[in-house]
């Protein structure tokens, strides 16, 4: 149960190399030279799991259109997939995980170190991933940000460095401002704060996500929105915080606030969709799927500002050789652009918005990224409609919306305690 | 020599209860669990009132769903037994009653919450009939929609139990019982139900056992705002503290345990059978 893999040296990552191919093991960067094992990368497959959010069919059909081998995607909840990348390290080779996950796991050595000077993109990666400021003159915000658990000191580092050591725990792909999403046509009002979630207005109409990291940082946000509490850091809470946090919410939730909570991404499209809940946390495709079916919701910008995540790819300690070399490859295809546009055209912000940027119209561009009015029907990857001309994105441009994040999704000291609450309030 | 039975009961039954045993005294980190002997899980979790809310939760639903299952149960099987003559039709009919089950657990459940839901079918028609004006709020995700499921779900473990009884108890014992000036309520009361006992007690074991370690239903038709035990369990797993869960889970078998144990005190099923 508690048995896990150690991590590759690079000696033996070297020998295994040499033995499934000589002309391999000649050359550490592969890159520049793909044609030299076009043959023997037909056979190989790549097992990537992750959240529902990224793991999509259309990008592994596109991988093995591209670049010629299997990718199998497993989608699961976000609980899940923490549990898969903590204990079953040999029942994946790429783990596509949000940063906070990687904090809970990476010093359980499953996940390898990734060599930035193979990463083509590198430099084009955003500045929130690596030193951490979105613009020179940002502020960090509260929480596990990204760039303070995305490097390790070397290939094989346990630990977590806060400058940019040229090795990545993940490749950061793909991140998002959240808030909370709101159905305007049976709310009727502008919604303005977060702490409108425990409004009573609302009884039995609210919602909140199942998933204990994020949701104790929706909960920050209501409870500082409230003005109950303002917390030093809301991203690193004491045992005293946490109870008061989590005790807010259980007496709401006792007093039949919430309709439901929900744990996968398709539960919150339905409750909205349903009209079962008018307010509740939600993900950014997740309005995208409920609009799409032509039911008005809104991804509401509040005056406190948004709570932001981000994820990447991680790269399983048990992968060497020409598996390496093609996880290597796939994640740079992954920045290229396709993906990220892809994601951008969801709603998501690509970790590499320059190359997404080839793969969108202008007016997609100036839609998703700049915050500009549509002049024509902005689609979906897969073609339904999510706004006409003339509309403009919930919350602007990315630096508005980005510009806003004030925490991030969080893995605390006090973690063990906080699950525990955590269990204590959705039994409760 | 150790029979092939015994092999197979102490592989797949006996050792994995041990090692749950054992790893409910270990410590759990974020990522790993650690080999220690420590009764920290069982202390936080005889030291949270949550505990008591669900385990006294988790009865509540297993008693509930429990008199529902046995009063339709019941009646269905003796309808079947006593009021359908043919043995083609008998079969047919028992048949009919399984025709639920040709499809998943989950899918029999989920199709409720659209039927239940604020703007869902029976709503909709209670408010087109006039029955009431505003939707009726606590059809789903409630108390209400989580024993309904189960008692859907469930039935059929007590009406298969009891037809197969009522099917073996000697015709003729009614028939004297009539001739002898006893009414229907009698007959039944009197012949039908102490002859009965073993199937409901059965019937019992199942559902009882079923509803305690249930955590899908309780879920998604309370939309995760109740809890039972399994729940607590499921949590637990998910949150990587399989230590805590362990121990959880350990406390839900002896409770199970203890419950099925009273419960073949008033019957002895090896006697009856």
């Amino acid at each position: 149960m508690t048995k896990y893999t150690h991590r590759n040296g690079l000696s033996r990552r070297a020998l295994l190399k040499g033995a499934a191919s000589t002309a391999v093991a000649a050359g550490s960067t592969t890159l520049g030279a793909p044609m030299l094992w076009a043959q023997n990368i037909k056979d190989v497959k790549l097992r990537q799991f992750g959240t529902g959010v990224s793991n999509l069919n259309d990008v592994a059909m596109k991988v093995q259109e591209d670049l010629g081998f299997t990718l199998e995607m497993t989608a699961l909840d976000t609980d899940s997939v923490t549990q898969r990348a903590a204990t079953q390290p040999n029942s994946f080779d790429i783990a596509d995980i949000e940063y906070f996950i990687c904090k809970k796991v990476w010093a359980a050595g499953n996940l390898q170190a990734m060599d930035t000077t193979k990463i083509d993109n590198y430099d084009k990666i955003a500045g929130t991933f690596r030193s951490g400021l979105l613009t020179p003159e940002s502020t960090i915000a509260q929480g596990t940000a990204p760039h303070t658990v995305g490097f390790t000191s070397g290939a094989n580092g346990t630990d977590f460095v806060q400058e940019e050591s040229g090795w990545m725990t993940l490749i950061p792909t793909i991140y998002n401002a959240d808030t909370l999403g709101i159905r305007p046509d049976l709310i009727g009002r502008p919604i303005s704060n977060w702490s409108e979630l425990l409004n009573p207005e609302f009884k039995g109409k609210a919602s909140i996500l199942d998933i204990s990291s994020i949701g104790i940082m929706d909960m920050a946000m209501v409870v500082e929105s409230m003005g109950e509490y303002t917390y030093p850091d809301k991203g690193n809470m004491t045992q005293e915080e946490i109870d008061l946090t989590i005790g807010i919410f259980t007496e709401a939730k006792q007093n039949g606030q919430f309709r439901a909570f929900w744990k996968s991404f398709d539960e919150s499209v339905n409750l909205m969709a349903s009209g079962e809940v008018v307010i509740q946390s939600m993900w950014s495709p997740a309005i995208t799927a409920v609009k799409s079916q032509g039911i008005p919701c809104v991804y509401q910008p509040l005056e406190e500002g948004y709570r932001s995540w981000g994820g990447g790819l991680g790269i399983s300690a048990a992968l060497s050789g020409i598996e390496l070399d093609a996880a290597y490859e796939y994640i740079n295809w992954y920045l290229s652009g396709w993906v990220g546009g892809y994601l951008m055209r969801q709603g998501y912000y690509s970790a590499v918005p320059e190359t997404s940027k080839e793969f969108m119209s202008a007016d997609e561009w100036g839609f998703w990224y700049e915050g500009k009015a549509a002049e024509g029907d902005i689609l979906s990857p897969t073609g339904d409609k999510l706004a006409g001309a003339g509309e403009v994105r919930d919350g602007g441009s990315f630096l508005e919306r980005m510009g806003s994040v004030v925490c991030w999704n969080s893995v605390m000291d006090e973690n063990q305690y906080m699950v525990r609450k955590w269990n204590e309030f959705i039994a409760a | 020599m150790v029979s092939p039975l015994v092999a197979v009961l102490l592989i797949f039954l006996v050792l994995p209860i041990v090692l749950i045993v054992i790893v409910s005294f270990w410590r759990a980190t974020e990522f790993s669990i650690i080999p220690a002997f420590e009764f920290d899980n069982y202390a936080f979790l005889f030291g949270s009132p949550v505990t008591y809310t669900v385990f006294l939760n988790t009865f509540k639903y297993a008693l509930i769903t429990w008199a529902f299952t046995l009063l339709i149960g019941f009646t269905v099987a003796y309808y079947l037994a006593f009021h359908i003559r043919s043995l083609t039709w008998q079969i047919a009919l028992f048949l009919l009653c399984t025709i639920p089950f040709w499809t998943s657990n989950i899918i029999r459940m989920i199709s409720w919450i659209p039927f239940l839901g604020r703007n869902g079918i029976a709503n909709a028609t209670l408010i087109s009939w006039g029955v009431i004006d505003e939707p009726i709020e606590w059809l789903l995700f409630s108390d209400f929609a989580v024993i309904l499921a189960f008692v859907h779900l469930y039935t059929l473990f007590m009406v298969v139990p009891i037809f197969n009884t009522m099917m073996r108890i000697d015709k003729s014992l009614i028939e004297a019982a009539r001739d002898a000036g006893a009414n229907g309520a009698q007959i039944l009361w009197n012949v039908i139900i102490p002859l009965t006992k073993p199937g409901i007690m059965i019937g019992t074991i199942f559902v009882v056992t079923l509803v305690m370690g249930d955590f899908i239903t309780v879920r998604f038709m309370s939309g995760s705002q109740s809890a039972n035990v399994g729940r607590l369990i499921s949590n637990e797993i998910a949150l990587l503290q399989y230590p805590s869960a362990s121990a959880t889970a350990i406390v839900l078998l002896v409770t199970v345990l203890i419950t099925i144990g009273i419960l073949l005190r008033f019957v002895d099923i090896r006697k009856e059978l």
